[in-house]
């Protein structure tokens, strides 16, 4: 056991930490889920890309610096404690990238990954469907193969940044025989073809962070698929581990949740009953737990273990503690943690209320945690399916 | 930077967990409740074989003069076979407490004895209401004022106080100290029982561990071989959830206790932090486990003959024992709370 950073991890940091506080932008970009706030963010990804760091992990022929996964983990702490914006192609860099890295073709990896680093194709996510949410191998949407093409019908629905995306990853039925897990392909399809209708979704903070989407007989090329035909729940599945397990929500995001809970609470610590303080120092331990967990995990993997169940763990684990930070906060705050920041009253109250309605979403998306405590239950303890 | 073990360190515990599995069944546990002492002289050979009661004694006194990163292991192991007795005191806090004395005699025929399995050892420490196992111990460490002697087991007098863990032996000492069982005082001394302390509370928290993965165990197997309404009660979504929930705690407060250790084997300064979180995380951990195992029987974990109760007691026990939840609480808000903590993104390894 060595924790303490190699001279190289130390000057990777400090590269990082250098350029991002010459970068970052010194006022906040306006949310990503409204039309101007998008293309900021757009504008940001890029200029994050020209200096090489919008995925330090990927091989420098992708737009990356070939980091590991620990110097991931270094360049987000400092990222989150940089304050920078918000991952507006978060889909297409955390779960969709590195499954063409596993699973594309040379042609596939060098067409699609470039552009995900630079997000000059921003995605978004294209699984559930409105008879399909936790039970997603109830999927409908058919891609069922004409020729050098596949002609997609049917819904998808709860695309994060669907609304203002360029591009939509997903599972479709391509044997419509099928049922369950078989007979489902993973195909990328272009947002702009023809056949396709967005409509976007007005979410609980009332912008629109997702959308519905619809196909109508959208023609999409055989080389848009990603893996083998039928096998798209295996490659989904990738996926899935990818975003449970490590890159969708790395430790540091959280840590810097609780550093800036301590802060609040310091600011209002002669007001706050003793059950606050140690709600907020327990959140503050949850945080550095879920950081020792993943550092744990990333020198497994970097050992050449693999991330398997217990993936569902940690998707629990964050969701549950992001959430749990946010009503602290607004506990901390008080009548005041109701006031939107345009109300006159509202300066000192941050953006914890906003925080709050995004963190409520944790435990249903990527997987609810009910799903996610069946899959703990039955393939990490072993116990009967139901 | 390498968050793990390595492939000795990991064939250590497996080996003891084999040996564990195999000489101290339930059965044996039980066994030591009615004995004289909780020591098995017999058992006790067998892990000085295999150099145990001497881990953390250093080389020079013929120990195996390893630190607290391999001691969290063996500790874990005993969590898992619910063992309790004279080896932790011994091995684990005693050991290690006597190792940082200044060089003197008591401290190098002590240890030499310790590691080649010939002496047990108690510490009362002023953190404790009573001493646990001091009527197995040869030498009792005590603390008087801000003084620490070593007492014979001769020159003490013990009270029993008897636990609802029966595997949990504490007494109330009476000696008198004198200035020639003086070892040492002042700030040493103060220095000395504030590093027992945190020796005896990651000794709790590690054993915490491996009780809560063995409550998630036993209750995994039951669930899954009782019947109710002509199905494995553990297809239940209610049944599950709740092993589930068990799970994330524990699989959270296990790396904490392993970063605790390497805090304490390197002096680092976050080093009684680091400490408190374990001891917090790993006993709640537990005390989740003993309830949620408890639940998932039924009727049948309410009762003696059942062995679930073995790790119920010891899951109740380690979160009282070396600070309860209150005072670590206390611990970690204050260093954390401070004006000038170091916290957030990228200092979480900045304190050695």
């Amino acid at each position: 056991m060595d924790l303490a950073y190699t001279p190289e991890q130390q000057r990777f940091r400090a590269e990082a930490r250098a350029w991002l506080e010459a970068n970052v932008p010194r006022t906040p970009l306006p949310s990503f889920d409204t039309r101007d706030g998008f293309a900021a963010h757009r504008a940001w990804e890029k200029h994050l890309n020209q200096g090489g760091w919008a995925m330090v992990s990927w091989p420098t022929a992708y737009g990356g610096r070939g980091a590991n996964l620990l110097e991931w983990l270094v360049f987000e702490e400092e990222y989150y404690r940089a304050g920078a914006p918000k991952r507006v192609n978060q889909n297409g860099l955390f779960l969709l990238g590195p499954t063409i890295m596993e699973y594309g073709t040379p042609e596939q990896k060098a067409r699609f990954l470039p552009k995900i680093a630079s997000s000059e194709e921003v995605w978004c996510q294209g699984w559930s469907e409105p008879n399909a949410g936790s039970d997603m191998a109830a999927i409908q949407a058919g891609a069922i193969r004409r020729g050098d093409h596949y002609v997609i019908n049917g819904q998808k629905t709860w695309a994060s940044r669907g609304a203002f995306a360029d591009w939509v990853f997903g599972l479709f039925r391509s044997d419509p025989a099928s049922e369950r897990h078989r007979g489902l392909t993973f195909v990328l399809v272009p947002l702009d073809a023809k056949g396709i209708t967005v409509r976007p979704i007005a979410q609980l903070d009332g912008e629109t962070g997702f959308a519905e989407i619809f196909f109508d007989d959208v023609a999409v090329p055989v080389k848009n698929r990603l893996g083998e035909e039928g096998q798209g729940w295996s490659v989904a599945m990738a996926t899935a581990g990818f975003e449970r397990g490590l890159m969708l929500r790395s430790p540091a995001r959280f840590q810097e949740t609780a550093r800036r809970l301590v802060a609040l609470h310091r600011e209002h610590a002669a007001e706050c009953e003793p059950a606050l303080r140690e709600a907020v120092v327990r959140c503050w331990m949850d945080a550095e737990a879920y950081t020792l967990e993943t550092y744990r995990t990333v020198s497994r993997l970097l050992a050449g273990g693999k991330i398997g169940a217990e993936a569902s763990l940690n998707k629990i684990f964050w969701s549950e503690l992001d959430l749990r930070m946010h009503e602290t906060a607004l506990r901390i705050l008080g009548d005041r943690a109701d006031l939107l920041p345009e109300a006159p009253a509202a300066a000192g109250v941050g953006d914890w209320l906003d925080g709050w309605l995004f963190a409520l979403s944790g435990p249903i998306y990527a997987g609810t945690n009910e799903i996610q405590r069946n899959v703990i239950a039955e393939r990490f303890l072993g116990l009967p399916r139901s | 930077m390498r968050f793990g073990f390595s492939e000795d360190q990991l064939l250590f515990q497996s080996t003891l967990r084999d040996f564990l599995a195999k000489e101290c069944p339930p059965a044996f546990v039980r066994g030591l409740w009615d004995g004289e002492t909780g020591d098995d002289p017999l058992l006790w050979r067998k892990l000085s074989e295999l150099g145990v009661p001497g881990l953390l004694v250093p080389e020079a006194e013929s120990g195996l003069g390893r630190d607290e990163i391999d001691a969290v292991l063996l500790l874990e192991e005993l969590g898992r076979a619910a063992l309790g007795g004279p080896l932790v005191p011994t091995a684990v806090v005693g050991a290690a407490l006597l190792a940082e004395l200044a060089p003197c005699d008591l401290r190098e025929r002590w240890l030499r004895r310790v590691a080649a399995g010939e002496a047990r050892l108690a510490v009362g420490h002023p953190a404790l209401a009573f001493v646990s196992e001091a009527d197995a111990a040869d030498l009792l460490l005590l603390a008087s004022g801000d003084e620490l002697h070593a007492a014979l087991r001769a020159d003490v007098t013990l009270v029993r106080q008897r636990a609802n863990d029966p595997s949990r032996r504490l007494f109330g000492v009476r000696f008198s100290p004198a200035p020639a069982t003086r070892v040492a005082r002042g700030e040493e001394a103060r220095r000395l029982l504030a590093a027992a302390f945190d020796r005896g509370a990651l000794a709790a928290a590690a054993q915490a561990i491996g009780v809560a993965d063995r409550l998630i165990e036993i209750a995994c197997g039951y669930a899954r071989q009782r019947k109710q309404f002509g199905v494995p009660i553990g297809s239940f979504q209610a049944v599950k959830h709740a092993l589930a929930s068990c799970s994330v705690r524990l699989e959270y407060a296990r790396p904490v206790v392993h970063r605790a250790a390497h805090s304490l084997a390197r002096a680092a300064r976050t080093r009684a932090v680091d400490v408190s979180h374990a001891k917090l995380a790993a006993t709640e951990a537990a005390s989740l486990a003993a309830r949620t195992a408890l639940q998932v029987h039924g009727a049948i974990g309410y009762t003696w003959e059942q062995d679930l109760h073995l790790w119920m007691r010891r899951a109740f026990t380690l979160d009282l024992e070396w600070g309860g939840g209150p005072l670590h609480r206390a611990r970690v808000a204050d260093a954390v709370l401070a004006a000038d903590a170091r916290i957030g993104p990228g200092e979480t390894f900045t304190g050695g």
